[in-house]
C-alpha cells in the first residue's frame, strides 16, 4: 500500500480538484501543491471567491442563467432588445454569443437538449419557461441557438411545435463552412447546407 | 475480440471528457454500444451523427466487455435530415424504439429496413408508411408480431378492415362490423392495397395501430412510454401532408 504523503485535507482538495473539467489525478495533484505553495497569495481568496460565489450564485428564474442575482445580469440589462430572444442550450453558449458581441439580445438557457439515450425529455428542460415569456407577447422574434446536431434539431423543432399559434417568428442559426475551414475536411452535411444557404457576393 | 461491419448511427453519450459511449445498429451484430475515443472531436462529431451510415470495427479484450469502436464514415446523411422537421423527428422516433430491443441481438432486416426509411424520410407519406412497417418489424422481432394476412374469424382473405385489439389480427369488414366501435382499423397499406399511396387518414390509422400493440406489448410492462419523437414524427407527417392536399386542391 502507497503511503501517504500529505494530510487528509489536502488529500481532499486534490480530489475534488480532480473531477473540475480539464483536470486530471495529476494536474489536480500539481494545481493543489500550487495553491499550498501561495497559500496567501492564492489558496485564500480563491476559497474566499469560491464561498461567496457558493453563497450568492442562483439559476435565472427568468431565462435559466447563472448569476449572483436574479433575474441575471443579462435580464435586468435595459440596453438590450428584449423583443428578441436567443434560444441556447447551456450557460456556456450564452457566454460564447456574448463573446461574438454579434447580437444585443435577451437569451433563453434550455439546460441541454432532448436526449432519449440520456433519458432527458421534454420536462426536464426549460421549455416551459420559454413559452410562457413568449405568451407574455412583447417577443418579436425567436432565434434558436442550439448545436447543429441531431439532438439540437429535434429540440429546435419541437419548440417551433410547442410555439405554433403564437405571434412570434422563429428562426434558427445558419449551419455552413466555418472560418479557418477547408472544404475538403468538412462532412457531406455541412457541405450541402452551405451550397443551399449560398448568398451572393 | 474483434470484428468489423456496417452500422448506422442511432446515438452518442458523453464519456469523460473526449470521448463517448456510440450506440450504432450494425447489420450483423444488432444494437451494439462501444467507447470511441477522441469521439468528442471535431473531426468525429459530424460523424457521430443519429442516421450516419458507418463502418465500425469494435476491439474488445473479452466479448462481455463494452469494447472500443474504430468508426469511419460511410454515408452522412445527418445533415440532410436536420433540414426537415419530419425527418430529425423520425430518426430519434426509429432509435428510440430499437433500444426495446436486446442489445447484441441481430436484426438484419431491421437495419436494412432502417437504412431504406432512412432515405425516405423526407417525402411524408413514403417516410409515415415505412415508419408504420418499421414499428410493425420491430414488434413482430419481438415476438408480437401481428396477423394481417388472413380473417381470425372467418380465415378470409379479402375485405380484411379492422384488426383485433385483443389477437392482433386482422378481422374482415362483416365479421367484425358488430364490434365495429372496438376494433382498430386495418389501413389499407397495410392490407389488400398495398402498393398504393397512403393518404393522411390510413396513416393515422397506421400510427394508431402500431402504437397500441407497441404500448400494450413493449412499453406499458416496462413501465415507459412512447418516445416524445415519435408523437412528433406523427403530427409533422400528418401536417405536411395536409399541406399537401390543401396546395393540390388550390
Amino acid at each position: 500500500m502507497a503511503k501517504r504523503v500529505t494530510g487528509p485535507e489536502i488529500e481532499k482538495l486534490i480530489q475534488l480538484l480532480a473531477k473540475v473539467p480539464g483536470l486530471g489525478p495529476r494536474s489536480a495533484r500539481r494545481a493543489a501543491l500550487h495553491l499550498v505553495k501561495k497559500k496567501d497569495q492564492l489558496l485564500g481568496p480563491l476559497a474566499d471567491a469560491m464561498g461567496e460565489a457558493h453563497r450568492k450564485v442562483r439559476i435565472c428564474s427568468c431565462c435559466g442563467n447563472v448569476d449572483t442575482v436574479d433575474p441575471c445580469t443579462v435580464c435586468t440589462d435595459e440596453r438590450r432588445d428584449r423583443s428578441v430572444i436567443i434560444v441556447v442550450e447551456d450557460v456556456s453558449d450564452l457566454w460564447a454569443l456574448e463573446r461574438a458581441g454579434a447580437m444585443n439580445a435577451a437569451y433563453h438557457v434550455l439546460g441541454g437538449t432532448l436526449s432519449p439515450l440520456d433519458g432527458v425529455g421534454p420536462d426536464d428542460l426549460n421549455i416551459r419557461g420559454l413559452i410562457n415569456r413568449v405568451s407574455e407577447g412583447g417577443v418579436r422574434e425567436l432565434i434558436i441557438a442550439v448545436n447543429a446536431t441531431v439532438e439540437g434539431q429535434t429540440t429546435a423543432h419541437y419548440i417551433t411545435d410547442q410555439l405554433q399559434g403564437l405571434d412570434v417568428k422563429i428562426t434558427r442559426l445558419a449551419h455552413g463552412v466555418p472560418v479557418g475551414g477547408e472544404l475538403d475536411y468538412l462532412d457531406e452535411g455541412t457541405l450541402t447546407a452551405a451550397l443551399r444557404a449560398r448568398t451572393t457576393i | 475480440m474483434q470484428w468489423n461491419d456496417e452500422a448506422i448511427v442511432l446515438g452518442v453519450r458523453r464519456h469523460g471528457e473526449t470521448s463517448v459511449i456510440a450506440e450504432v445498429m450494425t447489420r450483423s451484430h444488432g444494437r451494439h454500444l462501444g467507447v470511441v475515443r477522441s469521439g468528442r472531436s471535431r473531426a468525429m462529431q459530424p460523424v457521430l451523427q443519429p442516421g450516419n451510415s458507418v463502418d465500425v470495427t469494435w476491439r474488445a479484450r473479452l466479448d462481455e466487455h463494452l469494447g472500443e469502436f474504430r468508426i469511419e464514415p460511410l454515408q452522412l446523411r445527418a445533415g440532410r435530415l436536420m433540414e426537415a422537421a419530419i425527418a430529425v423527428y423520425g430518426v430519434q422516433a426509429m432509435a428510440a424504439l430499437l433500444r426495446f430491443l436486446p442489445e447484441r441481438d441481430p436484426h438484419p432486416h431491421l437495419f436494412e429496413m432502417l437504412a431504406v426509411v432512412l432515405e425516405h424520410l423526407h417525402e411524408p407519406a413514403d417516410a409515415g408508411e415505412l415508419v408504420v412497417r418499421f414499428e410493425l418489424a420491430v414488434l413482430e422481432d419481438l415476438g408480437y408480431g401481428l396477423d394481417l394476412a388472413r380473417c381470425a374469424a372467418t380465415g378470409d382473405t379479402v375485405d380484411l378492415v379492422f384488426v383485433s385489439p385483443k389477437s392482433g389480427r386482422a378481422v374482415s369488414r362483416s365479421a367484425g362490423m358488430p364490434w365495429a366501435d372496438r376494433m382498430l382499423a386495418l389501413p389499407g397499406f397495410l392490407g389488400e392495397a398495398t402498393g398504393a399511396a397512403a393518404d393522411a387518414q390510413a396513416l393515422a390509422e397506421g400510427f394508431r395501430l402500431s402504437a397500441y400493440f407497441l404500448n400494450r406489448h413493449v412499453c406499458e410492462p416496462r413501465g415507459l412510454q412512447l418516445s416524445t419523437a415519435r408523437e412528433g414524427f406523427v403530427q409533422a407527417t400528418l401536417k405536411a401532408l395536409a399541406a399537401r392536399s390543401a396546395e393540390f386542391a388550390s
